[in-house]
């Protein structure tokens, strides 16, 4: 199975790679696999649980004095967390060589894409309140803003052909399409970033954008490797 | 053709107040009287650690808002003082390691008696009065919070500026043995704010010892601020150790830092955009938020009656 995997990834870029068809890796899957991503599945849920739990009834000490600020971080949060987990799978996978990790990547790019919409809801619902005049002020003006958006315009596509179907349909296009995760990483630490800028507070983004730029390097080196 | 009369002692149908509205009203109205007598506890600015040695004397003073004071828990665990670290509960928790007494304030420059007043001189220097007033924090939320002080104007009067004094310069306490926050270089430290000499005098401009009744915690300044209303809060500089009378305008630690996201006069104004957020409308901690949508910001924070005089002809988006 290893072996199977290995072989259809394209040289150069593994984020690109084709997944199997779901007939194949549902008869590959071991047991315990199905197991590992309920419990990823799980995990996933619990920062939401976390919020949810924290305003219906104060547990985990609440939401806080400003609520609906504490929801917009840890939802933005989360989001560039699970895209981190999603970029990790590749160079972690060819490190360790342990190739079932790729069995995890879509639950995590659709965790990162699901806070992703959570962190947007909450800025259009609690904080504009549907202003869209004054939204649509913001992602023009604002680059914080812009960048953010643009981060989740471009994490549509690819949760939109995150299906087994469309993964098969679009068979090379797929892996290409799919290399649009770059950009969204960097729009979305670029949106962490500016939006921290006015009060030359890094610490915290500063390690994002170190990972990102770590996850995005070893891409580059590794294509520039496999070139020669 | 049959005419219906109805008896003159029985009222119509029409007249009868169904049981669900008079219902209603009367929870309205029981509703009212409790809001009115929360209202009144905030008003007579009741102890709130139940320590009586915290208490101050005051006595009611101007300009007092009607709104619903900020809960105490909300005023004095979410705060911005970024001598004691970043995060709005940074403060409330590290905070408690300053020592405001003894506490002296040097206030030199262009005046006439220079001198350093001790805390508890400065504690006498005038009555203390209660101002109720709006806290508009730059970052687009609020409060109402209930302050303990006196005229920063009163303090002016005893020092006798020059007639070179055209601006005030405030300087809080820098000590990297009390206050952690000074490691990181998020602005240049010490923490710089300054005021025109007529709005360091204007009558809304307080000298601030206390909060809800009791002094100061440390967290919101202690042991003596300023909070100048009409202004972004971080003009309403915390733990002062100077003030110095000056010619020129004062450079502002965050206008050092950012100078074209904060400008020296930083009066509220919703038609004056962060360049990061717009500054039209606010979330008042404890009110707005997931249930009710942020309300509209008032130019000077609600207060454009009493200062907006002080800045005629000036163009605002230019000076902001």
């Amino acid at each position: 199975m290893k072996g199977a995997l290995r072989a259809r990834r394209p040289a150069g870029d593994g984020a690109g790679a084709p997944v199997p068809p779901a007939s194949a890796r549902t008869a590959l899957a071991p047991r315990w696999l199905s197991g590992l991503k309920l419990a990823l599945f799980v995990a996933g849920l619990l920062p939401l649980a976390r919020l949810v739990l924290g305003g219906t009834h104060g547990w985990f000490g609440g939401l806080g004095t400003n609520p609906v600020e504490l929801v917009t971080r840890s939802t933005g949060t989360w989001a560039l967390v699970f895209l981190c987990a999603s970029l990790a799978v590749t160079p972690l996978r060819r490190l360790s060589g342990w190739n079932p990790l790729i069995r995890l990547r879509r639950m995590l790019g659709l965790f990162a894409f699901f806070y992703g919409v959570l962190h947007l809801v909450t800025y259009v619902w609690f904080d504009q309140w549907f202003d869209v005049g004054a939204i649509v002020a913001d992602v023009i003006r604002r680059p914080f803003i812009t960048m953010g958006f643009l981060a989740f315009v471009l994490m549509v596509p690819l949760a939109a052909t995150s299906t087994d179907t469309m993964v098969r349909r679009l068979g090379r296009a797929w892996g290409r399409l799919h290399r649009l995760v770059y950009l969204v990483a960097i729009a979305a630490v670029l949106h962490y970033w500016w939006h921290k800028a006015g009060k030359n507070d890094y610490s915290e983004v500063g390690w994002y954008a170190a990972l990102v730029a770590l996850l995005l390097g070893w891409r580059l080196v590794d294509r520039w490797r496999s070139r020669r | 053709m049959l005419i219906r009369s109805t008896p003159r002692h029985e009222p119509l149908p029409s007249e009868i107040t169904p049981r669900r509205v008079w219902q209603a009203r009367r929870r309205l109205v029981q509703a009212a009287a409790a809001a009115g007598l929360a209202g009144a506890a905030a008003g007579s600015l009741q102890a709130q650690t139940g320590r009586p040695e915290l208490r101050l004397q005051s006595r009611p003073g101007p300009f007092g808002t009607m709104e619903r004071p900020t809960p105490y828990k909300d005023v004095t665990t979410y705060n911005n003082f970024y001598e004691f670290g970043l995060d709005k509960d940074d403060p409330v928790k590290h905070a408690g390691r300053m020592k405001t007494r003894p506490w002296t304030l040097a206030v030199e420059g262009a005046v006439n008696k220079p001198q350093t007043f001790d805390i508890e001189a400065l504690l006498k220097l005038a009555p203390m009065e209660d101002r109720i007033y709006r806290m508009r924090c730059v970052e687009g939320w609020s409060m109402v919070i209930p302050w303990v002080g006196y005229p920063l104007a009163e303090l002016v009067r005893q020092v006798e500026p020059t007639g070179n004094a055209r601006y005030i310069e405030f300087v809080t306490l820098a000590d990297p043995k009390q206050m952690p926050g000074l490691r990181a270089s998020v602005i240049a430290w010490p923490y710089t704010e300054g005021l025109r000499m007529d709005e360091a005098n204007h009558p809304l401009t307080l000298l601030t010892f206390g909060l809800y009744g009791e002094i100061l915690p440390n967290q919101n300044g202690a042991p003596v601020r300023l909070v100048v209303p009409w202004k972004y809060g971080f003009k309403s500089i915390k733990s002062l150790v100077k003030i110095r009378f000056v010619e020129k305008e004062p450079v502002t630690s965050w206008v050092r830092s950012a100078p074209q996201e904060y400008g020296f006069y930083s009066n509220v104004n919703p038609e004056v955009s962060h360049p990061r957020w717009s500054q039209a409308t606010e979330r008042r901690i404890g009110e707005d938020g997931f249930l009710t949508r942020k309300r509209p910001t008032l130019m000077f924070n609600g207060y454009a009656e009493q200062v907006a005089s002080l800045y005629a002809g000036m163009d605002l988006k230019r000076f902001f």
